[in-house]
């Protein structure tokens, strides 16, 4: 006699999969079996992330749990196999292939499918629903034979499939039936900014406009709307809502709502008490919950009370939402549009920047209710904190969306995390409390981010609440004392500026000295490379003297890419290259078979080559006089250029040669982070020397110096720092930044955050840099000086040195190379094989 | 040529090579049976690990060339992809994954590395 309760679950999505993962973290001694059925052929993935399928075309990635995970915990998981009929008599569901599966307890995790418009037409080839990753590889197939898409639908889920569309390479057109995008969280302004937004990135966006039929024989090749007008097309995705799976249960007898989806009570049970559902196929007091938070807060319920009976009641869930469409935050919370009595809104519009934020407040204006953000929401999270944890508003409650307009740049408000109470919701995905988060930092010694979503999950559902979470622990570790300064890690009780000064004092020339001196254990990752920086940014000695304590690109002196080969990028300072030295690389890419491709620095990268080859390859170039580009290294990169004043007939100085100029002189310097220059001929810019470190753009009286930008994650104009610079003064005055920057920045901080962080910013920088306030502008320079004339090429020490050279070899005992690199051919050329597989 | 040489009651040692051939407070890879074995010299306590040269999270070879340290005594191995850790005792992943790496015994005598395989 067993004592064993089956669990049956049908639907294998994300909450489905979530019951499961609950269930089985609270019944340790396996008293429950659990078989899930699921209609889908592979296991349960991310629906929240599907359009990175896009990029990675790997489903792997957004899988919740492999396969593997299910057999592990016991887990009977049966795919392809959709059920058919609930047989509520004898407790048990037939499958379409006629399998019976008997339950005690059934949980229907059925969720949703699109909602398609009874449009006549719309069974015609071309027309697509955007749900499953069966849905994108066919709309990727029908994307490579089309030009013009449609989504109808400008929800969020339109909006997402229309940068699907775009993304595909196609001209995307969003046709919404109401007046305006995403009616259901943005007000009329907010929807309004949002669209210019997004048709200055290419969708174009049809607002009140009401489809009457699709045309075209077989395929689909224009959509006709009520307002007669037309549109030729390609393909259509429909994205106008959706619509619960509730025919198994319908079928079953079990009560279903009016609209659809089937009614639970607030233990999500359904008309019959061994039955419960839960997600997007439930409908609670009349509320389908189209989000995934709410479909696990729905799971844990259920859950819970299989353990502990009437233990837990799902409440009204919300909806409060915050994402990224195409680029542009958008997001929205509490009582968006500020339906309670007598509320206020403050509201806050650049239409320049596309920003739009609208603040509701409470009658007695003492409270914040909900809102409205487009074009930077990055106070969202605390927002929301303040909504649902009723907090009091400051003095000025427009400070909450303007920012507090005093002296100086403000903070972002980290230490408002702290003021939130111990039970606000952190990560709604998974319900971790503030308090949880805090007490895993005290009582569990949890100190980083990755051990924090290990030991509590938050932050691991969508990851919107991942700031919020790092400054919970940067907050209470300060709290408590354990962090007072930024120390580099366990092995170093000091700071990046304080170890510089003492290894220059006491003239420490190797790590292991330092380690022993001024730190305690083995070192890790994290200082190694950071002292290794210092050392290097000091001494400038050869590095591979000390290789095992560079980073990743630096121990092999090239960039470590995806299969484990390497790529090689000689200088050719300034962009100028002769056609003899074309020759030499285009002649060692081909005997070497290396794939070649043009870098955003205006050099030539050869990617491909085996650690054992890398000596060869640099000796032949080196022989025919090319030298290190440092592309690997934490130091300067390249200095762009524009052709100048030679060649071009808007030019007004010499760009390239200042540049060549520039580049020589600070080659080989290793600093904190990447460094990258510019110089541009004249105010067109073509250098686009504003998004460098250092970028430099000619004007009729010489320089115009600008410092500290950068491109990437999180792109920031480079700031204007001196005007009408001779070329003397202009490189005085990077000598002096540079080393100001390697004395004083943190380990990887780039330029520009640390000017954001310099306190006094750009003006402090002038006043340290042009009128030598501190009095060290000539130490700068002789440090400077020193780096530059202790310049080497790294690659001629290695090739020159038996014993460097040594080191790049494969494997200790055999001269075998490794037979597990496999290459494909793309377009002609060689690309790295089974990246993942 | 096969360098098996003394065989104890179910771990075969083979002889991966010197201990010049791996550098100090660093580490290196030897093939073994055909396998990718990585090597790691902790020369400050005189120390050595051997694991799979894999690292489980984008299945590459690579780990001989991470970099090595500890995290509270711990000692342990970066990969260089993607700085996951892991634990060169147990093979646990330090850094919040799921997956974990193959360890080795591995033994030095007379300036010679042997790292044993479980037959």
């Amino acid at each position: 006699m067993k004592n064993e309760t089956q669990i049956l679950v049908i639907g294998n999505g994300m909450v489905g999969y979530k019951f499961c993962e609950k269930l089985k973290k609270k019944d340790p001694s396996g008293r429950f079996k659990i078989t899930v059925l699921g209609e889908e052929p592979r296991p349960a993935y991310d629906r929240v992330h599907l359009s990175e399928y896009f990029a990675t075309r790997s489903a792997d990635h957004l899988t919740m749990a492999p396969l593997e995970w299910y057999a592990e915990n016991n887990i009977n998981l049966v795919l392809g196999n959709p059920v058919v009929l609930i047989d509520r008599e004898k407790k048990s569901v037939t499958t379409f292939s006629g399998d019976v599966y008997a339950y005690d307890k059934l949980i229907l995790a059925t969720g949703s499918a699109a909602f398609v418009p009874p449009i006549k037409g719309v069974e015609k080839d071309g027309i697509y629903v955007y749900r499953t990753i069966e849905d994108l590889e066919m709309m990727i197939n029908q994307a490579q034979k089309s030009k013009v898409g449609a989504v109808i639908g400008g929800g969020l889920l339109g909006l997402e499939a229309a940068k699907a569309l775009l993304d595909l390479g196609l001209k995307p057109h969003v046709i919404e039936f109401a007046s305006r995008l995403m009616p259901r969280q943005l007000d009329e302004a907010g929807s309004k900014i949002l669209q210019e937004k997004l048709e200055s990135l290419g969708l174009s966006i049809h607002l009140n406009k009401s489809t009457s039929y699709f045309d075209g024989e077989e395929s689909v090749t224009a959509m006709q709307f009520a307002d007669d007008t037309r549109l030729d097309l390609d393909m259509v995705v429909v994205s106008a809502g959706i619509k619960p799976r509730d025919e198994v249960a319908k079928k079953a007898g079990l009560t279903v709502g009016p609209r659809g989806g089937i009614e639970v009570n607030d233990t999500l049970q359904t008309s019959d008490p061994n039955i419960f559902a839960i997600g997007e196929c439930a409908l609670h007091w009349g509320m389908i919950y189209g989000l995934v938070a709410p479909g696990y807060e729905m799971a844990e319920v259920v859950a819970e009370n299989l353990i502990n009976e009437h233990s837990k009641e799902f409440r009204s869930f919300d909806m409060s939402t915050k994402l990224k469409l195409i680029g542009v935050d958008v997001a929205s919370f509490g009582d968006a549009f500020g339906a309670e009595e007598g509320s206020v809104a403050i509201t806050y519009e650049n239409k320049d920047k596309g920003i739009y934020k609208r603040l509701n407040l409470s009658a007695d204006k003492k409270r914040v209710i909900g809102g409205i953000l487009v074009g930077d929401a990055e106070s969202y999270n605390m927002l929301l904190q303040m909504v649902n944890n009723k907090m009091s508003l400051p003095p000025d409650p427009e400070d909450l969306i303007l920012g507090s307009r005093g002296e100086g740049k403000s903070e972002g408000g980290n230490a408002g995390v702290m003021s939130l109470p111990d039970e606000a919701l952190i990560c709604s995905c998974e319900g971790i409390t503030k308090g949880a988060i805090c007490s895993a930092v005290i009582d569990q010694n949890i100190s980083d981010l990755a051990s924090m979503k290990k030991c509590t999950k938050a932050g691991t559902g969508c990851g919107g609440c991942v700031p919020m979470v790092n400054d919970l622990i940067s907050e209470t570790l300060k709290s408590q004392g354990k962090v007072v300064k930024k120390v580099l890690c366990e092995h170093f009780d000091y700071s990046r500026q304080e170890l510089l000064d003492l290894i220059k004092i006491n003239a420490y020339k190797n790590y292991d000295l330092v380690l022993t001196e001024l730190g305690k254990g083995h070192g890790c990752e994290t200082c190694k490379p950071a002292v290794a920086s210092i050392l290097a940014s000091v001494w400038n000695e050869v590095i591979l003297k000390q290789a095992t304590i560079q980073d990743s690109n630096d121990r092999f002196l090239a960039n470590l890419q995806k299969g484990g080969t390497y790529s090689v990028v000689p200088r050719v300072a300034g962009g100028e290259i002769t056609a003899d030295k074309l020759i030499v690389l285009g002649e060692v890419a081909k005997k070497y078979d290396l794939y070649c491709k043009i870098t955003g620095g205006q050099r030539i990268d050869l990617f491909g080559a085996p650690v054992h080859l890398l000596p060869d390859i640099w000796e032949e170039l080196i022989h025919a006089g090319f030298e290190s580009g440092h592309a690997y290294g934490k130091s300067l990169r390249t200095v762009k250029s524009c052709v100048g004043s030679t060649w071009c007939r808007f030019g007004i100085q010499d760009a390239v040669s200042y540049a060549i100029r520039i580049e020589d002189r600070y080659k080989g310097i290793r600093s904190p982070h990447k460094v990258k220059m510019a110089v541009s001929g004249c105010v067109r810019e073509c250098a686009e020397a504003q998004s460098k470190d250092f970028g430099i753009i000619a004007t009729e009286k010489g320089w115009n110096l600008y410092v500290c930008g950068n491109g990437g994650a999180k792109p920031q104009h480079a700031l204007l720092f001196a005007t009408d610079l001779d070329d003397e003064t202009c490189i005085q005055y990077i000598d002096r930044i540079m080393i100001f920057y390697i004395r004083t920045a943190e380990p990887l901080m780039r330029t520009a955050t640390w000017i954001n962080k310099l306190e006094g910013g750009i003006d402090y920088l002038r006043e340290v840099i042009i009128n030598d306030s501190l009095g060290m502008c000539s130490q700068f320079e002789n440090e400077l000086q020193l780096l530059v004339d202790t310049y080497h090429c790294e690659w001629k020490e290695v090739v020159e040195n038996p014993e460097l050279r040594k080191r790049f070899s494969t494997f200790i005992n055999s001269d075998e190379t490794d037979e597990t690199m496999a290459f494909s051919e793309m377009r002609t050329q060689k690309k790295p094989a089974n990246w993942n597989a | 040529m096969k360098n098996a040489t003394t065989v104890t009651t179910e771990i075969t040692w083979y002889k991966a090579g010197t201990i010049k051939d791996v550098p100090e407070n660093g580490g290196a890879c030897a093939m073994i049976q055909g396998n990718q074995i990585a090597i790691f010299n902790f020369t400050r306590s005189n120390e050595w690990f051997a694991t799979d040269n894999m690292c489980p999270h984008k299945k590459q070879m690579i780990l001989s060339k991470g970099m090595i340290g500890d995290i509270s005594g711990e000692p342990k191995v970066a990969c260089p992809f993607h700085k996951k850790s892991f634990s060169l005792k147990d093979g646990n992943c330090l850094s919040g994954d799921d997956y974990s790496i193959k360890t080795y015994p591995i033994k030095v005598e007379d300036n010679l590395i042997y790292i044993g395989i479980k037959e």
